[in-house]
């Protein structure tokens, strides 16, 4: 009897092993490789940036961001063969190779690969433990894109929670920091919580249809396709609580009340990394979901998703208005912004799809440079984040000033910004579909939201003469490196968008049955 | 009428970037570095003007290698960087394109800018902001170079606003003077209302034609895509635009006031090349002109033609040197509107190009004056400077006997050739205006130069004139020759300029034969007339008081002229005034009360709903998970009632 070797088809999940690959790496490189020279003093700020920073601690990032470039080469290749012969599943239907993911898990690399060069720089400064940082960078960038790829339920909660773990210990990383600690507690429970109910939503579903899987024979979406008179309650109470857990993650009002607590709490490298990637990957998930496996229930779940997305636009921009916290303000800000991608993911039209993947993405490329200027002004213990410190902040550094008000007007929607575009187009895909009411809330709440980016930019330019502290930036070549590559993106792309759209336009390119 | 530039073989251009590149860097550099290059500056400025001219030259070969005699075998060089917008079936490029049109225009841009760039670095010597004027006029150069160069309606509006702004810049170089900055926001707010029909143009023909490129849109002209109607609402808004950038009536205001800038500025941009802009345009897209059902060409004629002899009154009344050259401009400008409106387009381009040499000369000769007469420019208080300045009075003699027209200097076959256009045409009456003007010309041109340049010494007290220097003389010469000789790019055996530009403007009508001859003479005797009565009031023994018993008789006519014929203050009376009680009205009541009264209210009720809710974020954890409690029973509820319907 001859041994058969079971043929595995792995490149729908090569950039995710890549990734954990590369965190073991790191991990074993940690704890072999030199005794951790103490380049610079904890004391922030008297540190010159550049030698020391570049200088003998560069092994375990420039491992790591070697990671994100294999990750984002075997992206490339599975796109290659995408293009070739289609779409596919692997492992017996549990992953989806298609464009969809290939665009979200680029993305996931590039957001991943700033926050190592962030996180690198905040670290060393701050004389903090390197190599667990980008091991857990890595771990939860490869959990966010099994997200994007998972085909079927069990394997996009195994993601979620390889994401979110990795997460929890991320915000609360600066252990000295006590608001951290209680940030990442307050995090894990909820996120614990959450994720019951995400398992409850699965078994409903598995109740209803039985199986977990999306595309498979016998799976949901033949399911749908099959049994068109079944009873389909139990299905659609499943799909509500899988629309909690993922709204959870996305943070939706109102499961968004750890939000503020935690993007406060966390390093501001990893804040920028939460808004940026676990709103991408949530999305995703909900994206596969909803528009894709579930687009024949629309009727049934639209109005909940309606409702979600118009509470979650105003209450995140009411919310946003009182903060005196930057940190605090950019959460709910980020919550709001949730909201405006929900429009797109009830527009359920391609237009919709690629329309939310552009949103998320520029989104990060701009809330990472904002969260990077966060963490230059903040100080080694973050205390320095109130919008008052911000107070004559183009006096001391206007170059940096000029940078975050573009991000500013990006975030607030305003035109020449990727963020107006990005606006206008998941705006386009929801008046498309004929939700144009919703898309007139979103604009109020727009305009509710333009007033506390604005609020930050008067501070910033006002010349008073009674500033406590000027505010001072301590960055060296990595940080302005990423503020500045934000701040380019946010331009370019709002200058030039029909690249990005058009890839964009490519990944609405899904796994089917 | 052929059309046939949509027609025309394309083909790569390869120097079109770099032609409006080298400016451009050179902008880059200067304004980075301009303080600490110093006498640099003027030397880098002007180096990267010569270069893109000499990018036009290569250009100019690569276009022609091929063509042959009359417009044979003729073709169009385009580049193309990228799209920059794609909507569904709308598209727009980053294009440039280089046929016959634009590399005269780009002949012009950079050979005049070269010179006065040149010649600043002698006239602004002694200017503290050195390094920032010349970044300023080398981002004039570059922006106008996008603005010709552009294949579309929408890079050429990049390039129409860069313009507008550095002209706005310029105007306002020396803002520690209050008069200049308001000159500058006059500018720039008159241009602002051109600009917007400009763009309102843009937006309606990317809507009918489905198309910015130019030839995009004169071919759906020509064919008859464009409705009519369509057209003429199309034609008349970029007519509007045009207006506005080369002043023309009711918008011309701006311009006499622009010579608040540095001379130089005033030869480059508001004599030479920007105010000539609108010209450009309108002949970019004669075919959507044509293609109007109603007359729009006819309304050009007559607002050129009514802009050219109302200004060449106002210029015959003005003392101050510069201003004479502003209203002359405006007129001149005039004139070369008469002929797109007569279907001239290849002689108002003629015009356009020997009234850039001419009138830059004579803008140029003006500013050696004030820098030899420490800023003066009262015309009364000089006299006989040709003996004191002679390579300034030499070559300022060349641009007032061709902008008069006298044979065989430039403008006479410029002009000639557009009374001519008028007459084929049948337009007898705007022949009679343009003749008028002829006569006007001559005679405040001569008042001028007669006043300034023959005749006794007169210089202000404490002044000691002084000849231009080196720099300065060198751009004076070569613009002299070239407003003397440049009529030979058209002498009316050859007609070579017309036939170049016959493959993009097509064949104008003119008069031939006899009818040509008496029209020519016509305008000559006419010019001459002009000449002699300037120097019977001015220059002969007796002169003043004939002038005085003149302007006694003409009293009413004298001070309405003197005043501008009240155009300014009408202007402050009806629109300025009441647009001021307008803006008090809309800030004191509409704004304070009602506006922020509501946005007030609305503020407060946010602030006061978020105050409410944040009452709810209390940073308990059991807070928080009961909160979310009460989400997923909300969610049940929802999905519970939706199954059970």
């Amino acid at each position: 009897m001859d041994f058969v070797a079971p043929k595995i088809a792995l490149s729908g999940i090569a950039p995710e092993i890549a990734l954990a690959a590369t965190a073991l790496l790191v991990l074993l490189a940690d704890a072999f490789i030199g005794d951790r020279p103490r380049t610079l003093r904890p004391e922030h700020g008297s540190a010159r940036p550049g030698s020391g920073i570049l200088g003998n601690r560069w092994h375990l990032p420039l491992l790591s961001l070697i990671g994100f470039g294999a990750a984002v080469y075997l992206a490339l290749d599975a796109w290659d063969r995408v293009d070739a012969t289609g779409a596919t599943t692997q492992f017996s239907g549990m992953i989806a190779v298609d464009g969809f993911s290939v665009f979200v898990k680029i993305t996931l690399a590039v957001f991943g690969a700033l926050t190592i060069l962030l996180g690198h720089e905040y670290l060393v400064r701050r004389d903090l433990e390197e190599g667990e940082f980008f091991a857990l960078v890595l771990f939860s960038v490869a959990g966010m894109m099994l997200m994007a790829s998972s085909a079927d339920l069990i394997v996009t909660f195994l993601a979620l929670e390889t994401f979110s773990i990795a997460l929890y210990v991320l915000v609360g990383y600066q252990r000295s920091r006590l608001d951290g600690q209680e940030a990442a507690m307050k995090y894990f429970l909820l996120g614990a919580f959450s994720s019951t109910f995400f398992l409850l939503g699965i078994a409903l579903v598995f109740g209803a249809t039985g199986s977990t899987n999306l595309y498979g024979e016998g799976g949901i979406t033949s399911f749908l396709a099959t049994t068109p008179a079944a009873d389909l309650s139990l299905l659609v109470l499943g799909a509500g609580l899988l629309i909690v857990g993922l709204g959870f993650k996305v943070a939706a009002v109102p499961f968004h009340m750890w939000t503020p607590d935690a993007y406060q709490g966390a390093p501001s490298p990893v804040t920028g990394f939460m808004a940026a990637g676990s709103k991408l990957a949530g999305f995703a998930a909900l994206l596969r979901l909803l528009d894709v496996v579930l687009f024949p229930l629309r009727w049934d779940w639209r109005p909940l998703v309606i409702g979600i997305a118009v509470v979650t636009m105003i209450v995140g921009s009411i919310l946003a208005v009182v903060q005196d916290d930057i940190k605090r303000m950019l959460a709910y800000s980020s919550i709001a912004h949730a909201g405006f991608v929900f429009t797109a993911v009830i527009a359920t039209n391609d237009r919709g799809i690629s329309g939310a993947l552009f949103y998320l993405a520029t989104y990060g490329l701009t809330i990472v440079g904002a969260f990077a200027i966060v963490a230059v002004l903040g100080g080694p213990e973050e205390r320095r984040t109130r919008v008052n410190d911000f107070r004559g902040l183009f006096a001391a550094h206007p170059l940096l000033a000029g940078i975050l008000t573009l991000l500013m007007l990006s975030l607030a929607g305003v035109p020449i910004t990727s963020g107006f575009v990005a606006k206008l187009v998941v705006f386009g895909a929801a008046v498309e579909a004929g939700y144009t009411w919703v898309v007139v809330v979103g604009a109020i709440a727009s305009a509710i939201a333009a007033f506390f980016y604005l609020r930050i930019l008067v501070v910033m330019y006002m010349v008073d003469a009674e500033v406590a502290e000027e505010p001072k930036a301590v960055m060296g070549p990595l940080s302005i490196g990423v503020i500045g590559l934000s701040a380019a993106a946010t331009l370019v792309l709002g200058l030039f968008w029909s690249p990005l759209i058009e890839l964009a336009e490519k990944a609405t390119f899904f796994a089917g049955p | 009428m052929t059309f046939a530039a949509s027609t025309l073989p394309t083909d790569e251009a390869t120097f079109a970037q770099l032609i409006f590149g080298a400016p451009l860097l050179g902008a880059v550099l200067l304004l980075f570095f301009g303080k600490r290059l110093g006498k640099l500056s003027g030397i880098i400025g002007s180096a990267t003007v010569g270069i893109a001219f000499v990018f036009g030259v290569l250009s100019f070969m690569d276009l022609t290698s091929i063509a042959t005699g009359h417009g044979e075998n003729a073709r169009v060089l385009t580049k193309s960087w990228f799209t920059w917008i794609e909507v569904g079936d709308f598209n727009v490029h980053m294009s440039l394109v280089i046929d016959q049109l634009s590399i005269v225009m780009v002949f012009v841009i950079t050979g005049v800018g070269f010179l006065i760039h040149v010649y600043s670095i002698g006239y602004m010597s002694s200017e503290e902001n050195y390094g920032r004027f010349f970044a300023y006029l080398n981002l004039f150069i570059a922006a106008m170079l996008l603005l010709v160069l552009g294949d579309n309606l929408l890079v050429m509006f990049i390039g129409w606003e860069g313009v507008g702004l550095c002209s706005y810049l310029l105007i306002g170089f020396w803002f520690e003077d209050r008069a200049n900055a308001t000159a500058a926001k006059k500018a720039f707010v008159v241009n602002r209302i051109g600009d917007f029909s400009f763009l309102l143009g843009i937006f309606l023909l990317a809507v009918s034609a489905g198309t910015l490129t130019f030839a995009g849109i004169n071919e759906s002209a020509v064919s008859g895509a464009i409705g009519g109607s369509m057209a003429t609402v199309g034609a008349l808004l970029l007519f509007g635009g045009a207006a506005g950038k080369s002043a023309q009536i009711p918008l011309y205001v701006w311009l006499p006031d622009a010579m608040a800038g540095p001379t130089p500025v005033s030869a480059l941009i508001h004599a030479a090349t920007m105010v000539t802009a609108g010209v450009y345009m309108v002949a970019r897209t004669f075919p959507l002109f044509e293609a109007a059902s109603f007359d729009v060409l006819l309304l050009v004629a007559w607002v050129g033609g009514a802009t050219a002899v109302i200004t060449a009154i106002v210029a015959a009344a003005e003392y101050d040197i510069k201003k004479i050259l502003a209203y002359s401009t405006i007129s001149q400008l005039g004139y070369m509107f008469l002929a797109l409106g007569v279907g001239a387009y290849s002689i108002a381009i003629f015009h356009l190009v020997t009234h850039a040499f001419f009138k830059a000369l004579m803008f140029l000769g003006s500013g050696s004056v004030m820098h030899a007469l420490d800023g003066e420019t009262d015309v009364r208080r000089m006299g006989g400077l040709r003996k004191v300045m002679p390579i300034t009075g030499w070559t300022f003699m060349m641009g007032w006997l061709a902008i008069c027209g006298i044979v065989p200097f430039s403008g006479f076959f410029s002009k000639d050739a557009i009374l001519a256009g008028a007459w084929a045409d049948g337009q007898y009456v705007l022949w009679g205006l343009g003749v008028a003007t002829a006569a006007l010309t001559a005679f405040y041109m001569s008042r001028l130069y007669l006043r300034v340049f023959e005749g006794g010494v007169v210089m202000p007290e404490g002044t000691h004139a002084h000849d231009a220097p080196p720099t300065m003389a060198a751009a004076l010469i070569p613009l002299g020759i070239l407003s003397l000789a440049a009529g030979a790019l058209n002498f009316p055996g050859g007609l070579t300029f017309e036939h170049f530009l016959e493959p993009v403007l097509g064949e104008p009508e003119v008069a031939h034969g006899l009818t040509a001859w008496l029209l020519g003479g016509a305008a000559t005797v006419v010019a001459v007339g002009g000449i002699a009565v300037a120097w019977a009031l001015y220059l002969r023994a007796g002169g003043l008081q004939v002038r005085d018993r003149t302007e006694r008789m003409l009293g009413p006519a004298v001070r309405a002229a003197r005043n501008k014929l009240y155009v300014d203050r009408t202007y402050e009376t009806l629109i300025l005034q009441p647009g001021r009680d307008l803006a008090v009205f809309c800030t004191e009541v509409v704004d304070r009360k009602i506006i922020d009264g509501a946005v007030n209210g609305t503020g407060k009720l946010v602030a006061g709903s978020s105050e409410l809710l944040r009452r709810l974020q209390t940073g308990y954890v059991r807070n928080y998970a009961a909160a979310f409690l009460v989400g997923v029973v909300v969610v049940f509820s929802i999905l519970i009632v939706r199954v059970a319907a």
